[in-house]
């Protein structure tokens, strides 16, 4: 037994445990906690792909909307069948969840072929857009398939998604992407982020790399996109556009692209700060364009964001190794 | 000399390049070139600046493909691979412009090129298993062997592009050695260095080329280094070939003479 | 045929919106090398700038207000808001470029992309707080009516005065880039910015120059779209911005002719697909040019071979 798998066991046994408890969380809190999962798997899988292969993806939103509308069309067209033909149950039902759920990553992870394929060629600024654009033309197609509710959105039964199927694709996520990111065969990541030119004198097939960086980032986008189906109980196209993907992108930036630790900080962070933001932007105490100006968290994002640049365009949590350096220091 | 028994023994040269064409345009920057280097052979390619040298490492290295022409390695044609894959039929490259991972440290890049020998996938690196362990620790065990030979281990922590600048000339080589080439690319390792580290660094390409049994390239404009060193010599000058021989041919060759001083 | 002669002539007023976007990407693109990205939100600025200030050029132009009729005076109204909400544009884009891009001149190409996003999001929603999210309506600064004497087409007065302005602001800037020192000076930044700045030329300046024009160049596409489509709102810059910028790539990005044919092409192409196929890919096939064109012509219609150095 190794440390990794260890840490990921012990891990998945600890919410386990923790999700007995789930129904005697404040709905409120409970919402809160779900989210900040959600976005982790969204963080931490944008950040494969933007970190640490380097290949700046702005269309994490429409792989997020793959997996949700594939997901959710499995679970209202297809799971009643099943459950009648197997005889129903709530293990039956939470079996069919979870193989709506991969079945959500499995065709954002096709989508993600779909989109990583033609945009090989492309870098920087051109993969952005390109990718953005991927994103919109999923959107769009969502919107004109009228089997999937169209523009009207779509209306999931079900409220399957919980504390124990969130961390775990939360804590699945992070082993993967960490356990590529450290082998040998997975720091090939890091070479085509550095230079593509020598990372292919080195042996390197630059082509597998980012396609499989694509891939991997795009299967568990489309989890989370299931995650956050089966929790809302509604998807709309528009809840998919290029502003979702920018949320994600915020996170993979301030946590700092290709530190995973800050990605799940900023993740968290990011969460709760509009809930923050609500709760100041109610005090009567401040001035009332100070009050309006909090209401729009973008423009406290975007600014984040410029200044971020500016100054640590390592992200916010960059130099966590120092603080722990120093704190085992003082341990000894 | 090893390369000259094994060519009157009639052996087929290691890289071949017959009539050879890079045209950017209507640039030739390398026009008919041909080149045969034999296994074990330590050749010099030099010329003026602009002669197309580099083109024609890239050329070799699939960085750019031949208008025309033929390139094969180890037998086989090599026209149309990508570089990856040449790298992976044995050529293995430095850069004239130094061009590390300067995300990785000293020992990751080294560590890095040694991924295309892995027979271990992406499933064995999810799952951490006994076998994957062991792959891990025999490349970890070779890089530090690699960086033993070229005394860089004390250094294998820190961040690539941190080192002076012979380190990472060396470190390159060491890097290009992990892929385990039969034929190495020296793009001008000579630049920038001063006369001791250029000393030392002839030193370190005999050794090199010795010790692991290569066929080397080399690039170079220093000509103390290239005549110190190469058996054999050719010369570019606006993408041609304008003369081939053993460093006391090439010094008194007049095209050579009138190509470097002019007419 | 008239229904398509019809469908070219929206074609042509919408394809001149997007050149005229076109231009400021393809121009930032040639002396930065990078994609404004903020660029779509300098047009959405120049339609507000345009609806504050029109009832201040009518304070100045009373007679202007009377759009009943054509007249010199309506005429003029026109004119100065359309130069005014310019003139707006190209400050809040020197300014942007000033704070924002410069410090980052020789950052990494992807710190200055995430920048640029940054300071999209934030036009547009820091111009949600200051105008309010809900759509407004653009005053009437012309008379709109059909054109009269074309049969079954109809032409209305104010797309014609579209492809009019549009063409003169393109001779205008087909002037300054060619004939003036400003442009030479562009010229010679796109064409290597080291030897430029060794000749003397001060890039600083240039590179805020161009950003002034290419702004100014968004506002007037604010303006005029806003005559036709009188609904403004702060994320209306969003998607004519990328379907600009998908122009500027079809053309040649750093091209100016290009930026221009992009733009006509995509326009025409976009009102052909809404009126012969379903407006419901409206936006999706500017993406969809977009990427036949980076898969077969990476470099776009009329744009140069560039390749990586070894």
């Amino acid at each position: 037994m190794n440390r990794p798998k260890t840490w990921l066991l012990v891990f998945v046994a600890l919410i386990w445990a923790a999700s007995w408890f789930q129904g005697a969380i404040n709905p409120y809190y409970f919402d809160i906690l779900i989210t900040i999962g959600i976005n982790i798997v969204l963080g931490v899988s944008l950040n494969l792909v933007n970190g640490y292969t380097g290949q700046f993806s702005l269309g994490h939103a429409g792989f997020m909307a793959v997996g949700a509308y594939v997901s959710a069309a499995m679970t209202i067209f297809l799971c009643p069948r099943w459950l009648a033909a197997c005889g129903g149950g709530s293990t039956a039902e939470s079996a069919l969840f979870l193989g709506a759920l991969v079945a959500g990553g499995f065709g954002a992870a096709l989508a993600g072929l779909a989109v990583g394929v033609p945009s090989l060629r492309l870098k920087g600024d051109y993969l952005a857009i390109v990718t953005l654009g991927f994103g919109e033309i999923i959107r769009v197609m969502v919107q004109n398939t009228e089997a999937v509710g169209g523009s009207r959105g779509l209306s999931i039964p079900a409220r399957e998604t919980g504390l124990f199927t969130t961390y775990l694709a939360a804590a699945l996520a992070v082993y993967v992407v960490v356990s590529l990111v450290h082998s040998t065969y997975g720091r090939g990541f890091l070479m085509v982020r550095d230079d593509e030119v020598a990372a292919e004198a080195m042996g390197i097939n630059t082509t597998k790399y980012k396609v499989m960086a694509f891939v991997v980032g795009a299967f568990f986008a489309g989890i989370a996109g299931g995650l956050y189906a089966h929790f809302k109980q509604f998807i709309h196209p528009e809840g998919f556009g290029f502003l979702r993907s920018v949320d994600i992108v915020v996170i993979v930036i301030l946590g700092g692209m290709g530190n995973t630790p800050g990605v799940i900080l900023a993740a968290i962070l990011l969460t709760i700060l509009p809930e923050g933001l609500r709760a100041l932007a109610a005090l009567e105490a401040l001035p009332v364009w100070l009050r309006g100006m909090i209401q729009n968290r973008m423009i406290l994002y975007s600014l984040l964001l410029i200044g971020l640049m500016l100054t640590r365009p390592q992200g916010l949590f960059s130099g966590g190794g120092k603080w722990l350096r120093w704190w085992k220091r003082r341990q000894a | 000399m090893a390369s000259l028994v094994e060519k009157e023994a009639g052996m087929s040269p290691l890289l071949e390049i017959n009539d050879c064409t890079v045209a950017f345009g209507g640039l030739k920057a390398v026009s008919e070139l041909n080149l045969s280097i034999h296994q074990g052979e330590l050749m010099g390619l030099i010329g003026p600046n602009g002669a197309g040298k580099t083109t024609a490492f890239n050329l070799i290295t699939g960085v750019y493909r031949p208008t025309d022409g033929e390139i094969r390695f180890d037998g086989r044609s090599i026209v149309g691979r990508r570089p990856y894959q040449i790298t992976a039929r044995g050529i293995a490259r430095t850069f004239q412009n130094i061009r590390l991972f300067a995300s990785l440290s000293v020992f990751d890049n080294v560590r890095a090129a040694c991924n295309m020998h892995l027979r271990h996938g992406i499933s064995h690196a999810l799952w951490r298993g006994d076998a994957f362990a062991q792959e891990e620790k025999a490349v970890e065990d070779r890089v530090m062997e690699l960086l033993e030979i070229f005394h860089l281990d004390h250094l294998c922590n820190a961040p690539s592009t941190g080192l002076p600048y012979g380190d990472q000339r060396r470190l390159e080589i060491v890097r290009a050695l992990a892929t385990r080439p039969k034929l190495l690319l020296l793009d001008e390792p000579a630049a920038g260095m001063n006369p001791t580290e250029k000393q030392e660094l002839v030193r370190l390409i005999r050794f090199t080329q010795e010790k692991f049994k290569l066929a080397v390239l080399l690039v170079e404009h220093d000509m103390r280094v290239v005549m110190g060193i190469c058996e054999r010599i050719a010369v570019l000058d606006y993408g041609m070939k304008i003369a081939e021989g053993t460093p006391e041919e090439i010094r008194n060759n007049r095209k050579v003479i009138e190509a470097y001083l002019g007419e | 045929m008239t229904e398509f002669l019809q469908q070219l002539i929206n074609g042509l007023s919408l394809g001149s919106i997007y050149a005229l976007i076109a231009l400021g990407y393809t121009m930032v693109y040639g002396v930065l090398k990078f994609i404004n990205f903020a660029h779509g939100d300098v047009y959405m600025v120049g339609a507000f700038a345009g609806y504050y200030l029109a009832p201040w050029v009518w304070k100045v132009i009373p007679a202007g207000q009377d759009t009943t009729r054509f007249s010199w005076s309506s005429s003029a109204g026109a004119f100065a808001v359309l130069l005014l909400s310019m003139a707006v544009c190209a400050v809040l884009g020197i300014l942007i470029e000033k704070l924002v891009y410069r410090p980052l001149r020789k950052r990494p190409r992807l710190t200055v992309l995430i920048t640029a996003i940054g300071v999209s999001i934030f036009l547009e929603n820091f111009g949600q707080y200051l105008f309010g999210a809900d759509p407004k309506s653009f005053p009437e600064i012309l008379p709109d009516r059909a054109i009269e004497g074309l049969g079954d087409l109809t032409v209305m007065v104010n797309q014609s005065v579209v492809l009019v302005v549009t063409l003169i602001l393109l001779v205008a800037l087909h002037f300054i880039v060619m004939r003036t020192k400003m442009g030479t000076a562009m010229r010679a930044l796109a064409y290597n910015p080291a030897a430029a700045s060794l000749m003397g030329i001060n890039n600083d300046v240039i590179i805020s120059f161009t950003f002034g024009l290419g702004s100014a160049l968004a506002a007037a596409a604010g303006i005029l779209n806003a005559i036709n489509y009188p609904s403004i709102d702060p994320l209306m810059g969003i998607l004519p911005g990328i379907k600009a910028f998908v122009a500027a790539v079809l053309g040649g990005i750093g091209n100016l002719q290009g930026a221009v044919l992009g733009g006509i092409l995509l326009g025409v192409l976009e009102t052909l697909v809404v009126g012969y196929v379903s407006p419901m890919y409206r936006d999706a096939i500017a993406f969809a040019v977009l990427i036949a064109i980076l898969l077969f012509k990476p470099n776009g219609l009329l744009g140069r071979v560039e390749s990586e150095k070894v």
